[in-house]
C-alpha cells in the first residue's frame, strides 16, 4: 500500500482536534459543571436532587449499553442496580461492625469505595442471570428479563436476611476510614462522592463503546448473523456486554446505597426497571449523551413535578408516547436535529416549521393539561376546582371545555399543517 | 498430493421430507476459482450454508484443509480461514463503511472480545482496514454510513467484509446479483484482484461472470452435481444443456449472459 493512500486514510480518521472536541471536550465540560455546582451554595434539597441525578445518570447509561448499543430490550435492569445496592449496604454494615469490633478487612475498607462492591455484585448477577438469557436477542430476551425481574422482586419479600423484608436493610455511611477528608455525613460531602463516581462511571461506559467488544456489540445489534461470519459468537458478545451493563448498574446501586443508607425490595421491583427504560428512551438511545439527558429530566420531573401536580405520571406517560411516536431519537435526537438544521441550506424554512410545531405542540399540551387537571379533581370528589391564573374551571362550565377543546383542535391543526409543509418541501 | 482446500464427500441435507442436497461430492484445490451454477432451487444456497456452518448436514462430510467442519458453528469455521458473502447485502447498516470493514478485521488480528483496548489506537487494525478499503476502492466513502451507500457499493462492501479477515477460502454468493452491466464488470475485476492467490467458490447466475472467472465449474441440479469440469467441457456437456432450458441454455452456449 502506498504512503499516499495511508496518508489519505489518516485524513479520514478524525483529526486530533476533532477527537478533542467530539470526545474529550463534552466530558471535560461535564466534569467542570459537576465541580462548579457547589460554588453556588446549593440548598440540601438541590444537592439531594443532584445526587439522585448522578445515580440515575450512571444507571441509565448502563441500561443503554444493552438497549442502545446492544439492541437488547431489558425489562429487569433494576435487578442489577438493586443487587449491587444491597451488596453495598451489607458491606456498609460489615464496615460498621468491624470498626467497632475486632477490625479485619472491612475495618479498613472505606465507604467511599462501596460502589466497587456494587459493581462486582452487579456483574456477578449479570454473569449468572445472563448465561441463560443472552442466548437469544429480541423478544425472548425481553421476556426472560421480565421473568427474572418478577422472580427477584418476589424473592425480595421472601429472603429476609438478604433483603430485609418490607423495611429493607439499612446502614450508616459514617464508618470506616475516611477518604479525601470526607466524613460523608452531610449531604454536601456525599455530593463529592456521587460526583466522583458519576464521572468515573460515565467515563468508563464511554470508554467501553470504543473497545473492540463495544464495537462488536453495535455490530451484533445491527446484524447478529453477519457477526458470526466474521469470527464472533453473538451470544458471547451479548453475554459479555450484559455482564458489564450489570456491573455498571450495580455501581449506580452502590452510589445509591451510600446516598440513602437503606435499600428496600422496591429497588429490585419492576417500577425502577420501567423508569430506567423511560430515562434512556426519552433521552435518546442512539446518542451516548441521550440517557444522561433523560436521567436529568426524569429525575427532575420525579422529584419536582410531583409538587405541582399529583397527575405527573400521566405527563410522563404522554412525554414517553410523544417521543416514541414523533421523536424516536429522543431529546438528544431533537437537539442534534436542531443543530444540524441550523447548518442546513433551507434553514429559514426549517425554523418556520419548528416554530409551527412548537406552537402546535404547546397549544395541544395546554388543552391536555386542563383536561387532566380537571379530570383528576373531579375523580377525587373533594369538590376541589382547578384554578389556573385566577380562572375558575369546574367540570360543568362551558369555559372549561372550551379551554380543553379549542387549544387541542388548534394545536393538532398546526401540527398537521407543519407535517404537510414538510412533505411538500420534500416533494 | 496436497490436501484440497475444500473436500465434500457424499453430503446430504433434508428439511423434513424435502431432500435438498442429495449426495454432493466435490474437491476444490488450493488457489482454484470454482463456480457453482444451476437452475433456481437446485440447492446452491443450501450448499453454501452447509459449508459455511449455517446448517447442519444430515449426513456426509465437509473438510476444510483436511479438517472436518460439517455442523461446526459459523464463527469457528470463519476462524479456521473460511469466509463467505451473502446474496442479499448483509452489512452493519448503522455503522460507517470503515467500521464495517474493521468489524471484519478485528478477530483475525487477535483482538477478539477485548474490552481494555481503544480501537482508535490499534495501528495495525487501522492499516489493514485501509488496505482492504483501498483494494475494493471504497476509500473515498469510508466515513459514510453503510446504509446510505448505493446498491452496487453495498455489494462491494459485502465483499470487503468477507475478505477483511484474511480467510484463504472465500465463498461468494451471487456477488453481482442485481448489478448493471458496467457495475458487474467492475465487480468482477475487483473480485479477481481482491481474491488473488486465494481459493474462491462462487455461486453465480451471470454466465458471463462464470465463464470469465472460473477455473472449473460444477453444475448443481436437484441437489446433485451432474458435471464438474473446465468451462469448455461444461459448455459442451449435453446433460448440462438439458438441465438448462431456453434463454439460459443459449447464454450457456455463448458463454455470455444477456
Amino acid at each position: 500500500m502506498s504512503d499516499q493512500t495511508m496518508q489519505d486514510f489518516k485524513n479520514l480518521a478524525p483529526s486530533n482536534s476533532q477527537k478533542f472536541t467530539q470526545r474529550l471536550l463534552p466530558l471535560v465540560v461535564f466534569a467542570v459543571v459537576v465541580l462548579m455546582i457547589p460554588m453556588f451554595n446549593p440548598s440540601s434539597l438541590v444537592l439531594t436532587l443532584l445526587n439522585v441525578m448522578g445515580i440515575n445518570i450512571v444507571f441509565a447509561l448502563s441500561y443503554n449499553m444493552l438497549l442502545g448499543r446492544g439492541g437488547l430490550l431489558s425489562f429487569g435492569h433494576a435487578v442489577y442496580f438493586g443487587l449491587g445496592g444491597y451488596a453495598a449496604v451489607h458491606a456498609m454494615r460489615m464496615i460498621e461492625e468491624a470498626s467497632y469490633g475486632d477490625g479485619g478487612f472491612w475495618a479498613s475498607y472505606p465507604v467511599f469505595f462501596l460502589p466497587v462492591i456494587g459493581f462486582a455484585c452487579g456483574a456477578l448477577a449479570g454473569a449468572v442471570i445472563g448465561w441463560p438469557s443472552c442466548r437469544r436477542a429480541g423478544t425472548p430476551f425481553a421476556m426472560i428479563s421480565l421473568g427474572v425481574a418478577e422472580l427477584i422482586a418476589a424473592a425480595g419479600f421472601m429472603f429476609g436476611s438478604i433483603f430485609g423484608g418490607e423495611e429493607g436493610i439499612s446502614g450508616d455511611r459514617m464508618n470506616g476510614p475516611e477518604l479525601f477528608g470526607l466524613s460523608l455525613g452531610p449531604i454536601s460531602e456525599v455530593y463529592w462522592f456521587i460526583a466522583f463516581w458519576t464521572i468515573v462511571g460515565t467515563f468508563c461506559i464511554y470508554a467501553f463503546t470504543r473497545t473492540p467488544l463495544g464495537k462488536m456489540s453495535e455490530a451484533t445489534r445491527d446484524n447478529p448473523e453477519r457477526v458470526e461470519f466474521v469470527g464472533y459468537d453473538p451470544q458471547r458478545v451479548r453475554y459479555l456486554v450484559f455482564i458489564f451493563a450489570g456491573g455498571f448498574a450495580g455501581l449506580a446501586g452502590g452510589m445509591a446505597a451510600v446516598q440513602y443508607e437503606i435499600f428496600t425490595p422496591e429497588a429490585v421491583s419492576l417500577a425502577p426497571s420501567g423508569m430506567v427504560l423511560l430515562m434512556a428512551y426519552i433521552g435518546g438511545i442512539r446518542y451516548f449523551a441521550g440517557p444522561i439527558v433523560g436521567a436529568v429530566v426524569l429525575t427532575y420531573m420525579q422529584s419536582m413535578m410531583s409538587d405541582y401536580s399529583e397527575a405527573w405520571l400521566l405527563y410522563l406517560g404522554i412525554l414517553f408516547m410523544v417521543v416514541v411516536m414523533f421523536a424516536p431519537g429522543g431529546l438528544a435526537g431533537i437537539v442534534a436535529g436542531l443543530i444540524n438544521g441550523m447548518r442546513a441550506e433551507d434553514r429559514n424554512e426549517r425554523i418556520g416549521r419548528w416554530l409551527t410545531v412548537s406552537a402546535g405542540g404547546l397549544l395541544a399540551f395546554a388543552g391536555l393539561i386542563v383536561l387532566i387537571e380537571v379530570a383528576v379533581r373531579w375523580s377525587n370528589g373533594y369538590g376541589e376546582v382547578f384554578e389556573p391564573f385566577g380562572m375558575h374551571l369546574p367540570t360543568a362550565s362551558a369555559l372549561t371545555w372550551a379551554l380543553i377543546l379549542i387549544p387541542i383542535a388548534a394545536g393538532v391543526g398546526l401540527l398537521r399543517l407543519a407535517m404537510k409543509r414538510k412533505e411538500e418541501g420534500h416533494a | 498430493m496436497t490436501t484440497p482446500a475444500l473436500s465434500i464427500t457424499d453430503l446430504r441435507k433434508s428439511f423434513g421430507p424435502a431432500k435438498i442436497i442429495q449426495g454432493v461430492n466435490l474437491e476444490i484445490e488450493k488457489g482454484e476459482r470454482h463456480a457453482i451454477i444451476g437452475p433456481n432451487g437446485a440447492g446452491k444456497s443450501t450448499l453454501f450454508n452447509l459449508i459455511s456452518g449455517g446448517y447442519h448436514p444430515t449426513s456426509g462430510s465437509i473438510r476444510l484443509n483436511g479438517t472436518e467442519i460439517g455442523g461446526t458453528k459459523p464463527y469457528l469455521i470463519n476462524r479456521m480461514g473460511l469466509s463467505r458473502s451473502f446474496q442479499v447485502s448483509n452489512i452493519f447498516a448503522n455503522m460507517s463503511v470503515r467500521e464495517n470493514v474493521r468489524c471484519g478485521v478485528l478477530y483475525s488480528m487477535g483482538y477478539g472480545y477485548s474490552f481494555w483496548r481503544n480501537v482508535g489506537n490499534l495501528k495495525e487494525v487501522q492499516r489493514k482496514t485501509a488496505e482492504i478499503l483501498e483494494k475494493v476502492d471504497l476509500l473515498d466513502k469510508a466515513n459514510l454510513p453503510a446504509a446510505l451507500l448505493p446498491y452496487a457499493d453495498q455489494r462491494t462492501l459485502e465483499i470487503a467484509i468477507t475478505i477483511a479477515g484474511g480467510a484463504e477460502v472465500i465463498l461468494l454468493d451471487e456477488p453481482t446479483a442485481g448489478m448493471s452491466h458496467s457495475e458487474t464488470e467492475r465487480a468482477v475485476a475487483l473480485i479477481k484482484q481482491a481474491t488473488e492467490g486465494k481459493t474462491l467458490v462462487i455461486v453465480e447466475h451471470d454466465m458471463g461472470v462464470v465463464f470469465n472467472m472460473a477455473d472449473r465449474i460444477s453444475v448443481l441440479v436437484y441437489g446433485e452435481i451432474i458435471a464438474t469440469g473446465a468451462p469448455s467441457e461444461i459448455r459442451g456437456d449435453p446433460r448440462v444443456r438439458e438441465a438448462y432450458l431456453g434463454d439460459e441454455a443459449d447464454a450457456l452456449e455463448n458463454g455470455d449472459a444477456a
